[in-house]
């Protein structure tokens, strides 16, 4: 089983009280991201494998969808606004990679 | 700012790498088809499918943030944001690395179009923001990012 994803969701103070606010959020998962083109000590190529798709869902609602290829980064990270969050609700993050494995994990916002 | 010639010339170069990634509109191709298909294009060679294609706008709606210079290129930063309207997908392309797209971003209300992520980077290259509209509309930011050691193996 993958290691947990690292989900971070934080409000944004925004200036006029009773506003609605927005959430950073920040996201790292845990995986190699190996592209294919990596060669092991003996020299034969590492079978890429990879995250391809990450659902990004608040209060049960698809916000964005991530498609990626073997050019991202290993241990994907990724950092976006969300609008209209208030402290305590629930953001989840399910990727699926080239193997067909999947995780999926959730934080709160803060 | 580039002479009216060099951004003709550019617009022409990445309609034609945008083509090698399907998903200009055009294309009848089933969403996950076109995705799939997308990830997959790897050079120049096809150029003949650039054809028929609307052509990209480098625009000032469309902003890049990247480093001028990366010292490690198996995780370089960027951001890609817009202000203009109705961009519903954003594209991380590396000129320079084997497959050109390296993420596909699906936008909704629900977020602010600015999403940063790091993508590895196999050579120097030039790196573009696309965003793409539903009505097919395609803007596009670039920047030149050097790399001392690349990330191609990482």
């Amino acid at each position: 089983m993958a290691e947990p994803t690292k989900i971070r969701a934080q409000l944004i103070p925004s200036a006029p009280t009773g506003a609605p606010t927005s959430a950073m959020v920040r996201i790292l998962m845990n995986h190699d991201m190996e592209t294919g083109l990596r060669l092991d000590p003996s020299g034969k190529a590492v079978a890429a494998w990879f995250i391809q798709t990450v659902v990004i869902r608040h209060l049960e609602k698809t916000v964005m969808t991530l498609h990626c290829g073997p050019a991202v980064s290993k241990n994907p990270f990724f950092q976006f606004t969300l609008r209209n969050a208030r402290a305590g609700e629930k953001v989840s993050v399910q990727w699926i990679d080239s193997r067909g494995e999947t995780r999926s994990d959730e934080a709160t916002i803060a | 700012m580039p002479s009216r010639r060099e951004a003709l010339s550019l617009s022409a170069r990445l309609a034609t790498l945008l083509s090698l990634t399907g998903l200009m509109p055009n294309l009848a191709l089933s969403r996950e088809g076109v995705y799939r298909a997308a990830f997959e294009a790897h050079s120049l060679a096809e150029l003949s499918r650039a054809l028929g294609v609307q052509a990209p706008i480098e625009s000032r709606e469309l902003v890049l943030q990247a480093p001028d210079m990366a010292e490690n290129g198996s995780a370089v930063q960027l951001t890609a944001s817009t202000t203009a309207s109705g961009i519903k997908r954003l594209l991380v392309l590396v000129e320079k690395n084997p497959n050109l797209l390296a993420a596909l971003i699906e936008l909704s209300d629900s977020v602010e179009p600015s999403v940063t992520t790091r993508v590895k980077l196999q050579q120097s290259s030039r790196v573009f923001a696309v965003g793409l509209t539903l009505d097919g509309r395609c803007l596009f930011a670039q920047k030149e990012v050097k790399v001392t050691l690349g990330g191609c193996a990482a």
